[in-house]
């Protein structure tokens, strides 16, 4: 990141036409916003499927605290599950914010998901894969067509990762140590 | 499940004793003069068992791969072809944006009409010496007599450089230190290496590390027993590699850790900085039992020992949090140096040399493009903004960053040591699969 960009609050209105972005290897790659990169995927539950699909929040919870660097590959800010329903019937949206491409990473994204249990919440959603253990093209395919592209992405702290802002604190910490020792 | 190893091309699991090849990109006029060729050079075509049985009175050593348009002039169903992956039905060039092939490399600048769409097959001729070399090139030439239809776009001489003793490339670093072990082939990875591969890792048809068989493109008889492999010509600017090193340090030894530093291990022994940081030791570089028990994550975290942007630590990262899934980011890497070697002490004489890879695995996206997309060429890769050094893409805008207590210090403005001349995809099929192709009609 290029001297003091994330001292300025910066917003990017994104135009709907996709012909311009990047090629990944699957299909094409939203630019990077203030805001990092990140996906909003939206799909449809199945029927009678709320309280598995529910269920997993638990489950998930559980495999971060038994190993709570297991995504660390991802480069991850926030992940937020959401389900809901404006009267089309229950949908899940599942908004990531992350410091890479989602294209680049996403066979790591695809184990760490077989891994820590989240494919198989994706059973429980229509158009999912049946074959996505071995399906890669298939699994990148469903994440393309269910991504909802922002039309505006705002930072408060634009494109800093998260690993720079960790890095921030431990150099905070060891300050206070440091003025600690010195007392 | 045990490997066919008498169907699997000998290509990437053996490796015989050969110091000279000669790489054949062919293409086929008509269908049948294809067939023809395929069928007349069938016998000398070498599998694993045959080639690791007899090395020394056995010397069929002959491979042959097709691209995706050869696979198609050879007769293939569009219905079969559509099952193939995208990368693959694409070729190289088409995906070089994508790979970060840019700039100089762009493949507007590829050499040996490889982006031709004419191009359909390879076949690659090893031989123990120039002698015998030139006795198999004549040999070839005269099944290309029997078939007209087929015919040679362009020739690559791969050939060991001085000093004889060892392997390595024009820069002058040793090479062939690493390569991935696959289960079944009864061979101990050295210490610190990647436990053995499961097959499908490289060969189609075999349960990968995910523990399932990828589905077969069609038809299997075709597929089974195959791999892809992707092929890289990467021109070396040896005169501008050692003028960079020396207007980077001031000694032979000071130049020396530069080399080392850019590639993660010393030009002589190949011994990893993370065991010798500070010089070159050769016990530890010609001990297979020490140049690869070291990790990243552990050992060398920020980088002190051995630059997080080095070739080595860019291709092979070591260190979970980086990929939780570096057993299937696995590559075999097969190839040689072109071109004349230039001494020591000789100015850049301006000839073409470098380094051919061919990248054996069994999904081209997952790993190989991966590696040169993201790996190589992505600068957002553990927010260095750099590009790697050997195989990325560089045009002198790129810094390289070396960590140092108690600040980092800059190799500014990396030009390219190397360039991208050319570039494809092939797939490398088993023998049943080549008997096959032969017999279309
Ligand atoms: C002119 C360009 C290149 C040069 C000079 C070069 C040189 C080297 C050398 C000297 C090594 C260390 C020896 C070893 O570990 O076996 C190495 C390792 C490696 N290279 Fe390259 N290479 C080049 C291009 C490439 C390309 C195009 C690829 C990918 C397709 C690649 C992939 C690798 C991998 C995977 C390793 C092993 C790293 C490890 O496991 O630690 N290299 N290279």
């Amino acid at each position: 990141m290029n001297n003091k960009e994330w001292s300025t609050p910066k917003a990017v209105a994104i135009s709907k036409d996709t012909k311009d972005w990047e090629k990944g290897r699957y299909g094409p790659v939203p630019p990077k916003s203030p805001s990092c990169y990140g996906f909003s995927v939206i799909a449809k539950v199945k029927p009678g499927r709320e309280q598995v699909v529910r269920d997993y929040g638990k489950t998930i919870e559980a495999a971060i605290k038994g190993d709570p660097n297991v995504l660390a590959p991802l480069k991850l800010h926030y992940l937020k599950w959401v389900l809901f329903d404006v009267g089309s019937g229950l949908h899940f949206m599942y908004q990531g914010i992350f410091d890479t491409d989602f294209d680049k990473y996403v066979e790591d994204a695809i184990d760490l998901f077989n891994k820590t249990g989240i494919s198989t919440v994706f059973e429980n959603f229509e158009d999912w894969p049946e074959d996505w253990r071995t399906n890669v093209p298939a699994v990148s395919k469903f994440f393309h067509e269910h991504q909802h592209n922002s039309f505006l992405e705002y930072g408060e702290y634009p494109f800093v990762s998260a690993d720079e802002i960790k890095k921030a604190l431990k150099l905070k910490a060891s300050f206070e140590d440091m003025l600690d020792q010195m007392q | 499940m045990k490997l066919e190893l008498d169907d699997i091309q000998h290509y990437l699991l053996t490796r015989p004793n050969a110091r000279i090849a000669q790489y054949d990109f062919l293409t086929f006029r008509n269908p049948e003069s294809g067939r023809n060729w395929i069928s007349a050079l069938l016998h000398t075509v070498g599998n694993v068992e045959s080639v690791l049985k007899s090395e020394d009175t056995d010397m069929r050593w002959v491979t042959i791969a097709f691209t995706y348009n050869g696979l198609k002039a050879l007769g293939v169903t569009e219905e079969c072809l559509s099952t193939f992956p995208d990368p693959f039905k694409q070729g190289m060039s088409a995906r070089a944006k994508m790979l970060g092939d840019t700039g100089e490399n762009h493949p507007d600048n590829w050499q040996d009409n490889i982006t031709s769409p004419d191009l359909h097959a390879v076949i690659i001729l090893f031989a123990r010496d120039r002698i015998e070399r030139d006795r198999c090139v004549k040999e070839h030439r005269k099944y290309l007599v029997k078939n007209p239809g087929v015919e040679i776009l362009s020739t690559l001489l791969l050939e060991a450089i001085p000093p004889f003793d060892y392997v390595h490339e024009h820069f002058g670093y040793r090479d062939r230190l690493t390569t991935p072990v696959i289960e079944g082939m009864n061979v101990t990875p050295s210490p610190g290496s990647h436990p053995p591969s499961k097959p499908g890792e490289f060969i189609l048809g075999y349960p990968d590390e995910t523990g399932e068989i990828q589905p077969l493109p069609k038809p299997e008889i075709l597929t089974k027993n195959g791999s892809y492999l992707a092929y890289r010509k990467m021109q070396e600017h040896v005169g501008r590699f050692r003028d960079y090193l020396k207007s980077n340090g001031n000694t032979i030894e000071e130049q020396e850790l530069v080399a080392a530093k850019l590639m993660g291990r010393w030009r002589k022994s190949g011994a990893p900085l993370v065991l010798c940081p500070d010089k070159d030791e050769s016990e530890v570089g010609w001990d297979d039992n020490k140049n690869n028990n070291f990790d990243y994550a552990e050992m060398d975290p920020h980088g002190y020992a051995c630059p997080v942007g080095a070739h080595i630590r860019r291709m092979n990262v070591r260190d979970k949090s980086v990929s939780g899934i570096m057993n299937r980011r696995l590559i075999i890497r097969r190839g040689g140096t072109y071109g004349p070697h230039l001494p020591d002490d000789a100015p850049e004489d301006g000839a073409d040399r470098g380094i051919a890879v061919f990248a054996g695995c069994a999904d081209l996206s997952r790993q190989f493009e991966f590696l040169i997309s993201v790996w190589s060429n992505d600068t957002e890769f553990m927010e260095l903004n750099e590009r790697d050094p050997f195989c990325g893409t560089q045009d002198g805008t790129l810094d390289f960053a070396i960590p140092k207590r108690p600040i980092k210090r800059k190799l500014k403005g990396i030009p390219a040591f190397t360039n991208v001349r050319g570039g494809a995809y092939f797939f490398l099929p088993g023998i049943k699969a080549l008997k096959y192709l032969s017999d279309l009609r």
